[in-house]
């Protein structure tokens, strides 16, 4: 679905991704990584808005960001990236229309995220959690085959964050591919495959099973700890 | 280029401004009672200052305004991640700032209205020169003020630097315009200025349409404000970048 070779982005002198490789399939990718570790760089370079010094990301087959994926990829940024003076239903009517998407599939992404109550009021007016799933639901518009989701979950409640979690894998068996970021390790055991990030490089790549097991760890968090110092030791 | 999503930003747009009520009454009145004020000004003092001065300030008014709300707006779309949102999807730049003039042209339409119906009636400003024709140099002018807002705004990082772009941008203009010394009376150096100014132009076919009823002059000056628009807007379009870092 995607494919990261030798990816580096510098921004004000600092490099924050250091010749990055990493492939992306099917399923539910967690992107995991402490914060700064360059999850949201990238992710921005995934969908094509990330100013690239060198290296190439492909997405669906074309270069990131190229006019045949516009459209294919849905992102939702931790700012959430929506309309605060207009009201939920507003917001996905207007993205809507851009991506020529009916009005059957803005109750749709509603149901998905479960703002169904709140599509008349206004954004400005929700809490910081709704508010970040109207930036998901417009994410989930025309569904895209490649979705990119950075730290969706952040400050929902329990009950709410494992519903989510639960939407994201069906999503996945339907046919898109899912890339998670988090900066919190638990979230990590929901994944089908994890990508491990620590100052801009990949530490490693595997199923959140398969990286215990290599590491002897008994916790995704133990795991990433042996695998940086094993790097660095 | 594609017509729906042009369609669909100006909707959007609108739609925002809508939900602002106190921003929409200033939009559309705010100019109408300065005019108001400046005609009870002369009142008493020198009733021909009026006849003078007021069509310059039709020309001024939908120009700062636009400016200011544009610049602002666009800001807004630029810092909020929205514009990030846009332009990852199938749009074209152009798009997005043509529902951008679309909607504040809209509004420059309401707005000149207004203010020129109150001038004309309520005040008697005389005007020579057709009425409608004013109507359409203050639209070209609120749209002179939208395509330069858009472009400033690229160069703003925060709301506040944004407002400041105003006396920055809009008061030299409004200083060389015409206005306080007429530009043929300026000092050399700043008649050169003057003269590659929009504001100038949009004063002066303002000030042509009170005093004649000739329209040849005006469209040539309608035509250099409508080059300017123009070239803001794609300035403008330069500075919407797909990627940043």
């Amino acid at each position: 679905m995607a494919e990261v070779t030798g990816l580096v982005v510098r921004r004000g002198g600092r490099t924050v991704l250091a010749g990055l490789d990493a492939r992306l399939g099917h399923g539910v990718t967690g992107l995991l990584g402490p914060s700064g570790s360059g999850k949201t760089t990238l992710m921005r370079a995934l969908v094509g808005s990330q100013v690239v010094s060198s290296g190439s990301v492909s997405v669906l087959g074309h270069p990131a960001g190229s006019p045949a994926v516009r459209g294919r990829v849905g992102y939702a940024t931790q700012a959430a990236g929506v309309y605060d003076d207009l009201t939920v239903a507003q917001n996905l009517a207007f993205f809507a229309r851009v991506l020529r998407a009916g009005a059957a599939e803005v109750d749709r992404v509603l149901e998905v995220v479960d703002l169904h109550e709140q599509r008349g009021q206004v954004v400005a007016r929700l809490s910081g959690g709704q508010r970040g799933r109207v930036g998901l639901a417009l994410a989930l518009l025309g569904r895209p085959e490649l979705l990119v989701l950075d730290e969706p979950t952040v400050g929902l409640d329990p009950v709410l964050r494992a519903r989510l979690w639960t939407r994201f894998h069906e999503l996945a068996e339907a046919g898109a591919a899912v890339l998670v970021s988090s900066h919190v390790m638990d979230e990590a055991e929901r994944c089908d495959r994890l990508l491990l990030v620590r100052e801009g490089r990949l530490v490693a790549d595997g199923t959140p099973a398969g990286l215990r097991e290599r590491t002897g760890a008994g916790t995704i968090e133990e795991a990433f700890v042996a695998l940086v110092h094993q790097e660095q030791p | 280029m594609s017509a729906r999503v042009t369609a669909a930003v100006a909707v959007r747009v609108l739609t925002q401004l809508r939900h602002d009520h106190r921003t929409m009454a200033m939009l559309l009145l705010l100019p109408a009672l300065l005019v108001s004020l400046l005609w009870w000004m002369f009142e008493d003092v020198d009733t021909g200052a009026f006849d003078r001065v007021g069509p310059a300030l039709l020309a001024i008014f939908p120009f700062t305004v636009m400016f200011l709300v544009t610049s602002v707006t666009t800001l807004r779309e630029r810092t909020s991640g929205t514009l990030e949102r846009l332009l990852v999807l199938p749009t074209a730049r152009l798009d997005l700032l043509g529902g951008y003039a679309a909607a504040f042209g809209l509004v420059a339409v309401v707005q000149s209205l207004v203010t020129v119906l109150v001038s004309t009636t309520l005040l008697g400003l005389e005007i020579t020169g057709p009425v409608a024709m004013l109507v359409l140099v203050a639209v070209v002018d609120g749209l002179l003020g939208t395509a330069l807002g858009l472009f400033v705004s690229a160069f703003a990082r925060s709301e506040f630097q944004a407002v400041q772009f105003m006396p920055a941008v809009v008061i030299p203009q409004l200083l060389l315009c015409g206005l306080f010394v007429p530009r043929d009376a300026l000092p050399p150096v700043l008649e050169t200025v003057s003269d590659v100014l929009p504001l100038s132009y949009a004063v002066d076919a303002m000030l042509t349409l009170s005093t004649s009823t000739g329209t040849g002059e005006v469209w040539r000056d309608l035509a250099v404000v409508a080059g300017f628009v123009a070239g803001a807007l794609v300035l403008g379009a330069a500075t919407l970048r797909r990627r940043t870092a």
